[in-house]
């Protein structure tokens, strides 16, 4: 049981963006991703989502077993993977409990619906623990939301879908310090040996609050460079030129 | 005046009235055989008319009308230069113009004949009777089927009859407003509905009653190419309130199905009509409707229209405010799929001071489908204190949908307020992708994206209406992702 990335090279039209990435992540385990702009990082999210924009060369992915680069977006989605948006949709119209129901009852049989009272109640207790208004079960998805709001709106989608294996691309832009240590808060509460998490951030404030377990250097469509948490700290301080000089000298 | 003649070489075949053999494809995609026993035969002559108007049993009054409106449809050109060419592909000598069994509406279900009774129940009109209705009239081809109205509102002295029974036993009423709303010669669709119209509902609300629940048509086409010509009348005297709901279906079939109604409302002083329209024609059907009221003094007419299907349909409720304050309202909806041409809109005639209209119009275009918004606000100099307000969204799910805009507003002496506002948007491959993301189907996305768009229109309808509304959206929706 893992989600295994293996050799995996994608690219859009005329530029090859993933070079043969390999990763491995268990249930119980928090990766985090770091890496400059441009190497990667948020074309890795959306290429293991299934992103059309994107075209996947070569290489697997394996989702406890199953490669999901054949399924489709939703197929994977219901298989258990979930992406929390750096940049989220508004959908104006459809109520965020509307939607939320929409999704739940998706990864039903055809024909079954859940469980109304049960619901609310579910959803009613980890907007608390988000601090999110009761009034944003009937406001439009994401419309009108803050940057904060928007992304509190992810991690609530995450609480209600219960993932097996979650990825955050880029949650804290955006968020101030208050902010910030909510959605952490709300995230660390999913931590569970049965859940594995890929966390995709620029800066290491993040790590300080939902602290990893492996720390990963992307540069360039590849990992270059793997280490503990103390990992973060240190391309905080020094930057990512001298990761580069490393993996090529080694 | 001669006796109808009975239809010869057409087959009578009740026994196959079973629903096993009826072809079953979606929603109102179902057809019984014919059992006609009148049936005016193909192509529209003076012939045609005389043969309805000896069936019906017409008085002499409405069998000139009937002739004199035939002149004119004869006489006017296809509307083509301001319309789509479409229109040009309808061949009038290849429809039927009246069918039916000859047999009088029922009152009960259990008198209704077996195949008649088993369409409506796969349309779940009893059903719709039992739980909200005030009264049903179900049409079938060119005549109700069945009829009735609750008692406890039948006792407030509420007329709701088909336009028949209406013309014969009201003619006081029915002769006073029919026709004067929309005269024949409005357009070449009136004067053929005119010529030869059959069925519709004839309604009068006497003063001061307000109808608690919603009379309810539903118009259903069982046989092939054959042309639906209903006429409806409301009257809401003073202070009266109605609100009327009409659907409607039809088979598809290979040849093209013609329905070409004429509905006149009439709100007299401080009245309120509010009619709603959920139709989902079948995509062979010519759809060319002719929707007007007139709102007198504090009176309000609403129309509330949602057009899915149909091949091409062209329908501009509309409202001439006659009495002072009087108000008029068009909410509308079209959803257009490859093959669809919703060409759709509102007509507000401001005739008195201080009226008010508003617009709002909301239409999708799904494939290669196509929506057309035309509107026409006119204010003349003369008056004081007209509002008008026109918003109409256009919302394009795929890059070959197509949409336009034609909104027409006159308006003359600078004591009104006028405000138009128009927008077009489109539903995003990643707003798409962020809904599959949280495990919805490509159709389910599209579906949520398309009800969400409408949302605000969609309350508007009664409830029972909007959660068929969004029923039928998702029946288009899933049909047009691969």
């Amino acid at each position: 049981m893992s989600l295994e990335i293996k050799n995996l090279h994608a690219q859009i039209p005329g530029r090859e963006i993933l070079k043969g990435l390999n990763l491995t992540i268990n249930p119980g385990e928090v990766h985090a991703i770091m890496g400059p702009n441009g190497s990667g990082k948020s074309t890795l999210s959306k290429v293991l989502c299934g992103h059309e924009d994107y075209e996947v060369t070569s290489g697997e992915v394996l989702l406890d077993g199953e490669n999901i680069l054949e399924m489709a977006v939703d197929a994977r989605s219901r298989a258990g993977l979930f992406l929390a948006f750096q940049y989220p949709h508004e959908i104006p119209g459809v109520s965020n409990a509307n939607f939320l129901r929409a999704a739940l009852k998706a990864r039903l049989p055809k024909g079954e619906d859940i469980d109304a009272v049960k619901f609310y109640k579910t959803m009613y207790a980890r907007m608390d623990a988000l601090e999110m208004d009761r009034s944003f079960t009937s406001r439009s998805v994401n419309e009108g939301f803050s940057g904060g709001e928007k992304k509190r709106n992810e991690i609530l989608q995450l609480m209600m879908l219960e993932p097996k294996y979650a990825i955050l691309d880029e949650t804290d832009s955006g968020l101030d310090i208050d902010a910030l240590k909510i959605v952490s808060r709300g995230v660390n509460a999913m931590r569970s040996e049965n859940r594995g998490f890929l966390v995709i951030t620029h800066y290491q404030r993040l790590l300080n609050y939902i602290q990893p377990d492996i720390v990963h250097v992307l540069k360039d469509g590849r990992i270059v460079k793997t280490g503990g948490k103390e990992l973060s700290l240190e391309l905080e301080e020094r930057g990512y030129d001298w990761v580069t000089e490393e993996a090529v000298a080694a | 005046m001669v006796s109808a003649p009975e239809t010869h070489d057409l087959p009578h075949p009740s026994e196959a009235s079973d629903i096993s053999d009826i072809r079953v494809d979606s929603v109102g995609d179902f057809t019984f055989p014919e059992r006609n026993k009148f049936d005016s035969g193909f192509g529209i002559t003076s012939k045609t008319v005389d043969y309805i108007a000896d069936v019906k049993g017409d008085p002499d009054w409405i069998r000139e009308f009937r002739h004199k409106a035939l002149k004119i449809f004869q006489d006017k050109p296809m509307p083509t230069h301001w319309a789509t060419k479409d229109l040009e592909n309808i061949k009038f000598d290849e429809f039927r113009y009246y069918l039916s069994d000859g047999q009088k509406p029922k009152r009960s279900w259990d008198d209704v004949p077996e195949d008649v009774k088993k369409t409506f129940d796969r349309l779940g009109i009893p059903e719709q009777e039992r739980k909200f209705l005030a009264g049903v009239e179900a049409q079938y081809d060119s005549e109700a089927a069945y009829s009735n109205i609750k008692a406890a509102v039948s006792e407030q002295g509420v007329i709701f009859v088909n336009s028949t029974e209406g013309l014969h036993k009201h003619p006081e009423i029915f002769r006073k407003w029919f026709g004067k709303v929309i005269p024949t010669g409005d357009n070449k669709f009136s004067a053929l509905n005119s010529a030869v119209f059959s069925g519709g509902s004839f309604i009068y609300v006497p003063p001061g009653v307000k109808v608690s629940h919603p009379l309810q048509a539903y118009f259903r086409i069982n046989s092939e190419q054959f042309g639906q010509f209903e006429r409806t009348l409301i009257i809401a005297d003073e202070g009266s309130e109605v609100m009327y709901m009409e659907g409607c279906t039809a088979p598809k079939f290979e040849t093209s199905t013609l329905h070409s109604a004429v509905v006149e409302l009439v709100a007299m002083k401080g009245a309120k009509i509010q009619y709603v329209t959920v139709q989902n024609w079948s995509s062979n059907v010519f759809n060319l409707v002719t929707k007007r009221g007139i709102a007198h003094e504090d009176a309000v007419v609403k129309w509330i229209d949602c057009n899915i299907g149909s091949r091409l349909t062209m329908k501009y409720p509309g409202v001439i405010m006659k009495g002072k304050r009087a108000r008029g309202e068009v909410i509308s909806i079209a959803l257009a799929n490859s093959g669809q041409h919703q060409d759709t809109g509102a007509k507000m005639v401001h005739a008195a001071d201080d009226t008010t209209s508003n617009v709002i119009s909301k239409s999708i275009s799904i494939g290669e489908g196509r929506s057309t918004y035309r509107g026409l606000v006119h204010i003349p100099k003369h008056l004081k204190g007209c509002k008008n307000n026109t918003e109409c969204d256009a919302l394009l799910i795929n890059s070959n949908s197509h949409t336009d805009t034609y909104p027409a507003i006159s308006v003359r002496g600078n004591q009104h307020s006028t405000q138009h506002e128009a927008s077009v948007s489109q539903v995003s491959s990643d707003q798409i992708f962020y809904l599959m993301q949280r495990g919805l189907s490509e159709a389910e996305a599209m579906s949520l994206s398309v009800n969400g768009f409408i949302n605000d229109l969609a309350k508007e309808f009664p409830m029972e209406y909007s959660v068929e509304l969004k029923r039928l959206i998702d029946l288009e929706m899933e049909g047009s992702v691969g």
